[in-house]
């Protein structure tokens, strides 16, 4: 059975005129120890599913089953040990004036764990810090090492499934590739099934087994990386993520400008 | 004071150890980390040499406060009509008043009174604006207009007025001046811890407490409150001088400080009655409320440049 | 090169910025030297590359506490380094322009679109009402605005982040530049969009024959975009060879960021880690 199943899932905000269907009827399943992708470009909803599935946002409509259990908009407290999430700017998710060792304190102390001095010792070694870290505040430390005490958060309750939502589109390159090999490393140790967020093509085709291409709150496409390696895409729109993002083509990014006269009055 | 530990430790005889400890780029306890973080704050506050007189002034108060009886060249009360309405001299240095007391020993210990006054004010409206502005803004919707039209009601009315009427609900007497000013006091707390908030409650490190399963209560009190806390003991301390200038207010129509106590806003107010023959009997108190607003207001900038988080 | 024939539009020899901090001295750029002629040249590297520092001393625009110091920086016949604030407000903006990552930052919010790309000519060649709102609609379709007289009223808000950053860059290009720096211009838009932007920058650039300085931390982009590409590392220019041999560079560092890069069509198990040799600091 599937650990994560999307069922028809709708969330949409505001109300009357202004009502903006950010999610639309949009259904997946992710296979325990899998590794899903969603890709799309900003305001596509991609994050909205996932602040739906971890329970940060509760006006959502349609079903999702995680692990055999049906969930409500309002969570009980032992979900949270099941499902977490690595947020996209490790500048913002880190607690400017708490350091390493408050931050992750904080679900020790929430979910009453013993051993805490330990856990924390150990998730740091996990993602790769040493204990030199651990009395650091988040000013001390670069973009990479954040996200790693971030990822060291959400490992600190051995979670069975991780949303990682656009984990390393604000790190360099060099550091991206560093946090990548981690999540590969973690994901396989603790055998978590994970749900990858990002814009970035290349990053979803090196980190997951399948992926669904999003649009305007609908899925457009599921796929394999397989098929996206080969360059197999059926539908038009994951053609066009794909050229651009090998590069810049003077050709297609002519012809691209083209198709865009709906995009102004769109827009206007 | 933080400032005075650090200056203290700095030059104690292992100047060179301590210096490393507080400078080290590299913290190794939760000690280090605060004190290196109150450090190059305190760095920072002695940049600004407003701040720093501001400070000075603030400090003496506090000493003076402490060593009133030290520092009192008479007591209190102690009333002499043969010297009545002296100017200042060598024997009553800022002169004395109606009744023959030494104004510069009143002012002493006046000082005393300014600073309960201050200090409780602040104890009472600080947690009363934070509690109150934090919830509106945790939870917003319906908390949200209900707390914050009575926060409107409150500051839709002047300061001194309100206070005036609590004054005289309550009964004259400086503790009733106490909570009148507290309850004037608290609003425009509320309100900026409230903007705080709104803009707090949606960073990312807040949806991250919530997904580790954090009650609204813990998320208030353990996240969001240590954040409001930089700009609200700012604003307070900002205020400070307007509480100061309200609790002698009320001192001065009579509502406050009950005579004989040495009240700088009550002695002002008796002084006004001899101003044309003698000045120094309402110029003196009214020197000592200007310096201590002016000190607060001056030492406040200085902890807005220090304090809030945007410049860090 | 490309411009060997001409004279440069630009020459940067030896060009270092330090910082004073409370712990040390920062040095952010350390003795850059390069050219540009009528062509883009791309300077790519991390963050603290000293990239976008180096972008902004060329306008003077660095911050009050940094230390610029260069054997020469010049602009056409302009000795920047020389040069007075006078000097420079009549060059900004002119005859160089600057294109930043995010057109909301950068764009008033109170004032429709089409009168602050008004407001970006020069006074001395403005020529009356009508002219003006005719050359801004011109400069509003070369952008490739679809409906120049509808987006001519709009307000900032109520255009997409593709379209502000079209705005931006006809508002860049009203006065004529001779030159155009553009600091991450497309960071902040979807891949798509970010294509139509660099088209049109590519048109321009080639059609009017401006010079472009072009920062990126984007190596395909840079690669398949630019003319020619700097590669910055640690405050030096530690690699400098033309855009459609980048893939064949010799320089460690650059080779370890292309390593780096996850690519769809060939899977790796992991990728490859940057090793920082501290030999790139000083060689």
């Amino acid at each position: 059975m599937a650990m994560i199943a999307v069922e028809d899932l709708s969330v949409a905000f505001g109300s009357g005129e202004s009502l903006v269907h950010a999610v639309d009827g949009v259904s997946f399943q992710v296979e325990a120890g899998d590794t899903f992708g969603l890709v799309g470009e900003s305001g596509c909803g991609k994050s909205t599913i996932l602040r739906a599935l971890s329970g940060l946002n509760d006006h959502w409509h349609g079903q999702i089953i995680i692990d055999g259990a049906r969930l409500e908009p309002k969570r009980q407290r032992s979900f949270f040990k099941k499902v977490q999430m690595v947020f996209q700017d490790p500048y913002g998710s880190l607690h400017p004036r708490h350091t390493v060792n408050t931050t992750l304190m904080e679900p020790i102390a929430i979910h009453g764990l013993d051993r805490a001095d330990q856990r924390i010792a150990q998730v740091l070694e996990q993602v790769g810090l040493g204990p030199a870290f651990r009395f650091r505040y988040p000013h001390q430390l670069s973009g990479g090492q954040r996200q790693r005490v971030a990822i060291a958060r959400a490992l600190i309750l051995e979670p069975k499934i991780l949303l990682l939502d656009e984990p390393t589109s604000a790190l360099d390159v060099s550091v991206q590739a560093e946090i990548l090999n981690l999540l590969a490393d973690i994901r396989s140790q603790a055998r978590l099934t994970c749900i990858l967020v990002s814009h970035d093509l290349a990053v979803i085709a090196h980190m997951c087994h399948r992926l669904a291409v999003m649009n305007q709150g609908k899925i457009y496409e599921e796929l394999t990386v397989d098929d996206l390696a080969g360059n197999r895409p059926r539908h038009s729109y994951t053609r066009q993520l794909l050229q651009a993002s090998l590069g810049y083509d003077r050709r297609l990014a002519a012809a691209a400008t083209l198709a865009d006269d709906g995009l102004d009055s769109g827009a206007a | 004071m933080t400032g005075n530990a650090h200056s203290t430790a700095v030059s104690a005889p292992s100047h060179q150890g301590w210096h490393a400890w507080l400078t080290a780029e590299v913290t190794t306890s939760p000690r280090q980390a605060s004190f290196q973080r109150m450090y190059f704050g305190w760095l920072r506050f002695l940049r600004n040499p407003l701040a720093v007189i501001g400070l000075v002034i603030l400090v003496a108060l506090l000493l003076v406060a402490i060593l009133a009886p030290w520092l009192a060249q008479y007591e209190v009360n102690e009333q002499n009509l043969t010297t009545r309405l002296q100017p200042p001299s060598g024997d009553h240095w800022l002169g004395t008043d109606e009744l023959g007391r030494d104004i510069y020993s009143r002012l002493v210990y006046g000082s005393r009174i300014t600073l309960y006054i201050a200090c409780l004010v602040a104890v009472i409206a600080a947690p009363l604006g934070l509690i109150i502005g934090t919830t509106a803004g945790y939870f917003g919707g319906w908390t949200d207009t209900v707390l914050m039209r009575i926060t409107d009601v409150f500051l839709s009315f002047p300061g001194l007025v309100l206070a005036l009427a609590f004054v005289a609900a309550l009964g004259p007497g400086i503790e009733n001046a106490v909570i009148a000013i507290a309850l004037t006091a608290w609003p425009p707390i509320a309100r900026l811890a409230r903007a705080e908030t709104l803009t707090i409650r949606s960073s990312d490190y807040i949806a991250a407490t919530r997904i580790q399963g954090a009650s609204s209560v813990r998320i208030i009190v353990k996240h969001v409150v240590p954040m409001c806390m930089p700009s609200v003991i700012v604003r307070i301390t900002l205020n400070m001088a307007g509480i100061i200038l309200t609790a002698a207010g009320l001192g001065f129509l009579g509502l406050g400080a009950q005579p004989p106590m040495p009240e700088w806003g009550a002695m002002l107010s008796t002084g006004r009655q001899y101003m044309i023959g003698s000045w120094w009997l309402a110029a003196m108190p009214g020197l000592a409320i200007l310096l201590t607003s002016l000190a607060f207001n001056l030492f406040g900038d200085g902890l807005r440049d220090v304090l809030d988080p945007r410049t860090e | 090169m490309v411009a060997a024939a001409e004279a440069p539009l630009l020459t940067v020899e030896d060009l270092s910025i330090r910082f004073l901090t409370p712990h040390r001295i920062v040095e952010a750029v350390r003795g850059v030297s390069f050219t540009l002629g009528r062509e883009k040249v791309g300077i790519v590297g991390e963050s603290g590359s000293g990239k976008s520092m180096t972008g902004r001393a060329i306008l003077k625009l660095t911050p009050a506490n940094a230390m610029v110091e260069a054997r020469a920086l010049r602009f056409q016949e302009l000795d920047i380094m020389a040069a007075t604030e006078r000097d420079m407000l009549r060059v900004r903006g002119r005859r160089i322009s600057l294109i930043l990552q995010d057109p909301k930052f950068s764009l008033d919010p109170i004032m429709r679109v089409g009168d602050q790309i008004a407001e970006a000519i020069p006074p001395d060649k403005r020529e009356g009402k009508a002219r003006t709102r005719e050359c801004v609609l011109e400069m509003l379709a070369a952008v490739r605005i679809h409906n120049p007289r509808r987006v001519y009223d709009l307000y900032p808000h109520e255009i997409s982040g593709g379209m502000g950053q079209r705005v931006m860059i006809a508002m860049m290009l009203m006065p004529e530049p001779a030159m155009l720096i553009a600091d991450k211009p497309t960071s902040a838009l979807d891949v798509t969009v970010r294509m139509q932007v660099l088209a049109i920058i590519d048109d321009l650039v080639t059609r009017r024959g401006l010079g472009l300085v072009f920062i990126s931390h984007d190596l395909n982009l840079v690669a398949t975009f630019c003319d020619r590409v700097l590669i910055m590392y640690a405050g030096r220019i530690v690699e400098s060879c033309k855009a459609s041999e980048l893939r064949h560079a010799r320089h460690a560092y650059t080779q370890g960021l292309l390593a780096s890069l996850p690519r769809i069509a060939e899977r790796r198990p992991r990728l490859a880690v940057l090793n920082r040799d501290p030999a790139w600091l000083t060689e």
